[in-house]
């Protein structure tokens, strides 16, 4: 057998011996491109373990049960509330905030609780086994602590109930989100109709003239413009030239808005186009006119598309930082706004201000934080999905 | 009859008013690009009233905020030009490999699935790019240097430049995809009836008639990594350091422009107003790559008829 292959082989006219060179050839490029879209894929699957892996830390908090002390001098100087030996291990955010809590508690005044109140970030972080700077004395009371079960690790609602604080512990992203919310809706209540009125014009109006090729390149080129420059319009022109408020969700919105256009225009363009003519026509022959058929006909077939799109243009502007960082929106806010006009940060620029800090605990909620981040956005983009997949007429 | 003239009337003038809203709308883009590009040049022409223009371009010392400071840019364009350059090194090769895998070896099925998985790293925020790039790949690359008995600085432009990189994987990967399957099929039959392994049919009929696809694709990315802002803030370092050196710390256009707007400088300060004539220069140099991405791609369009990209 094997001999008779051999000699087809030498007799065979059409034998090429660089054949087998130009198999291998072919084989090694194929590996290689298979190589590369694992690589991408093995990346993402790494980064996300890695977000994960020193998120989820985050989630927990450790909490310290002790006596409380409610009295006039606690009130003066909140460190007396606790005993001596208690303070280092005592949030210092937390006793700080003892008057407020009397304020809303008036009967606890002038009597002791044993309550678990929030630990210091050290012994948070000596809890994780992370990097922490703590006296050997100070160890050996939290163990005895530990051991006895006066010290636990809870869940951790600060994380979402609080705004950013200087004290690692006690930093939350409630005004971040709130931020991010009412930058949204600005965003949102700017680019939807006019991306949607845009895409309606060049889609259903226009004429193929020279303007509407102008619009269609500049829209083209708006998408691929970086993010920062939209920064320095947001700066030169909705603070400077029209005084608008620095730092406020009102010229953060407006900037994402600009940013979001292009997206929300291509998308709704595509949808309009994938309404077949023949609808238009039908809408003509029953004697409409031609904004009775978009409005009635076209634009209801179309919309969702237009939806899915601007969800997903609603997504990109969520995790955009760099135009707000410009515009001021990385200032420290501790408590949430409640007006477009008031400072306020948004989730990614409160992201980007913990990962500069230097203490372990704000890592940890960094990138906690980018994992809400992300769910949300996930989420986002299922849903866009979802409705796509739900609502699409196929022709 | 005199009611339904006057009906007819209204309703055209409704149609008019709806159609000028329309029109309005569609200049709001217009307006946008002409905003970006009038604010920054008003600046920047304030700032080279303040500063000469050609120190700005060839000068090789930035440093800004002290007596006598001075703006050359050179070592920040440099900076911006090596991570760039490691940026795209990382995403062509992997981008391209990645797509011609999805488009000429995977089953449809297959590609259902990880062209989605693929277009997940373009919708990370680029904030968290940075954070990866900052805390996790950045003390990577000094171990590995280490490693290697070199020394490398916990910012250098290889931590940001890879992790860049990846981030643009999906601009050339998705882009290419599209233009490698828009490429007609009888090619390949030609290709194959003529002896060819699959392997030389891509790379010598399939990928040439794609090229300007491809081009435009690596263009997009490039521009791209030049506007990039997020992961070289936060991974990349602040000294303007004319080094080729991608160990080092280096800084970009982008981290110069967000450093200057974020200090205290009044705003008329020839530091502040250093941002806009950078930002002017980041807006012709992407406004041309752009350009010249978008017309290779439509003249691919028009040869070949298609009408998916």
């Amino acid at each position: 057998m094997i001999k008779r292959k051999k000699k087809n082989k030498q007799e065979n006219p059409f034998y090429d011996p660089s054949l087998k060179k130009r198999h291998t050839s072919a084989a090694r490029f194929k590996k290689f491109t298979l190589t590369s879209l694992i690589f991408s894929i093995a990346f993402l699957a790494f980064f996300l373990f890695d977000i994960v892996g020193k998120g989820i830390p985050a989630f927990s908090v450790a909490y310290v049960k002790v006596d409380i002390t409610f009295n006039e001098k606690s009130i003066e100087d909140t460190r007396f509330a606790v005993e001596k030996e208690y303070r280092e291990v005592v949030s210092r955010a937390w006793l700080r905030d003892i008057p407020h809590l009397l304020k809303e508690n008036p009967q606890l005044m002038n009597t002791t609780q044993n309550i678990w109140v929030l630990a210091d970030d050290q012994v948070d972080q000596y809890l994780k086994g992370h990097h922490y700077k703590l006296k050997e004395k100070e160890i050996t009371f939290i163990n005895e602590l530990y051991s006895k079960g006066l010290i636990e690790k809870k869940f951790n609602t600060i994380f979402f109930t609080n705004g950013d604080s200087k004290i690692p512990e006690y930093a939350g992203l409630y005004s971040g989100i709130i931020g991010s919310i009412l930058t949204l809706i600005i965003t949102m209540l700017v680019a939807f109709p006019i991306g949607v009125m845009t895409a309606i014009y060049l889609e259903e109006f226009a004429d193929d003239n020279k303007f509407t090729r102008f619009i269609e390149i500049n829209i083209n080129n708006l998408a691929a413009i970086p993010a920062i420059l939209f920064g320095l319009l947001g700066l030169a022109i909705f603070i400077n030239l029209f005084g608008m408020p620095r730092s406020s969700p009102l010229v953060g919105g407006l900037t994402l808005a600009l940013m979001t256009l292009p997206i929300i225009i291509v998308s709704s363009r595509a949808a309009l186009r994938a309404v077949p003519d023949n609808i238009r026509q039908a809408g003509y022959g029953l004697g409409l006119n031609k904004i009775q058929v978009t409005r009635d006909h076209v634009l209801p077939l179309a919309f969702p598309g237009v939806l899915t799109g601007s969800i997903l243009g609603l997504s990109h502007a969520m995790g955009e930082t760099a135009p707000l960082i410009i515009i001021g929106m990385i200032a420290f806010i501790p408590d949430a706004p409640s007006m477009v006009t008031q400072a306020a940060t948004v989730m990614p620029a409160q992201l980007f201000t913990w990962a500069g800090m230097p203490e372990g605990m704000y890592i940890e909620k960094t990138a906690a934080g980018i994992m809400v981040l992300l769910t949300i956005l996930i989420s986002l983009n299922t849903i866009a999905i979802y409705l796509r997949k739900k609502f699409e007429v196929k022709w | 009859m005199s009611t339904f003239e006057s009906r007819k009337k209204q309703r055209e003038l409704n149609e008019k008013l709806i159609k000028f809203t329309l029109i309005g709308a569609a200049t709001i883009s217009i307006l946008t690009t002409f905003g970006i590009l009038f604010s920054i040049l008003f600046e920047a022409i304030e700032f080279f009233k303040l500063r000469s223009f050609w120190y700005f371009i060839t000068g090789t010392i930035w440093s800004p905020g002290v007596i006598g400071s001075q703006f050359g840019a050179l070592p920040i364009f440099a900076g911006t030009f090596v991570i760039t350059i490691i940026a795209l090194g990382v995403a062509i090769p992997i981008g391209l490999g990645s797509a011609i895998y999805m488009s000429e070896y995977a089953s449809a099925n297959i590609r259902d699935y990880l062209k989605p998985l693929l277009e997940i790293l373009a919708g990370i925020p680029t904030v968290v790019y940075g954070f990866f790039a900052a805390i996790t790949v950045a003390p990577l690359v000094v171990q590995i240097a280490e490693f290697f008995g070199l020394e490398a600085t916990f910012n250098s432009a290889l931590a940001s430049g890879v992790v860049m990189g990846i981030m643009i994987i999906p601009t050339i990967s998705s882009l290419s995809d599209d233009v490698i399957r828009a490429v007609p099929d009888s090619q390949r039959k030609a290709a194959f009836g003529l002896g060819m392994t699959h392997g030389e049919t891509i790379k010598d009929i399939v990928l040439p008639t794609a090229l300007p696809g491809i081009i435009s694709a690596s263009l997009l990315a490039l521009s791209k990594a030049l506007g990039e802002t997020m992961v070289v803030v936060m991974a990349a370092g602040l000294r303007p350091n004319l080094s080729w050196n991608p160990l080092e710390d280096m800084t970009t256009v982008t981290v110069t422009i967000v450093n200057a707007l974020v200090g205290d400088f009044e705003f008329s300060s020839p530091e502040t107003l250093s941002a806009f004539a950078l930002g002017l220069v980041l807006f012709v140099v992407t406004l041309i790559l752009n350009m010249i991405s978008l017309s290779l791609i439509r003249k691919f369009k028009e040869k070949y008829k298609v009408n998916t990209l």
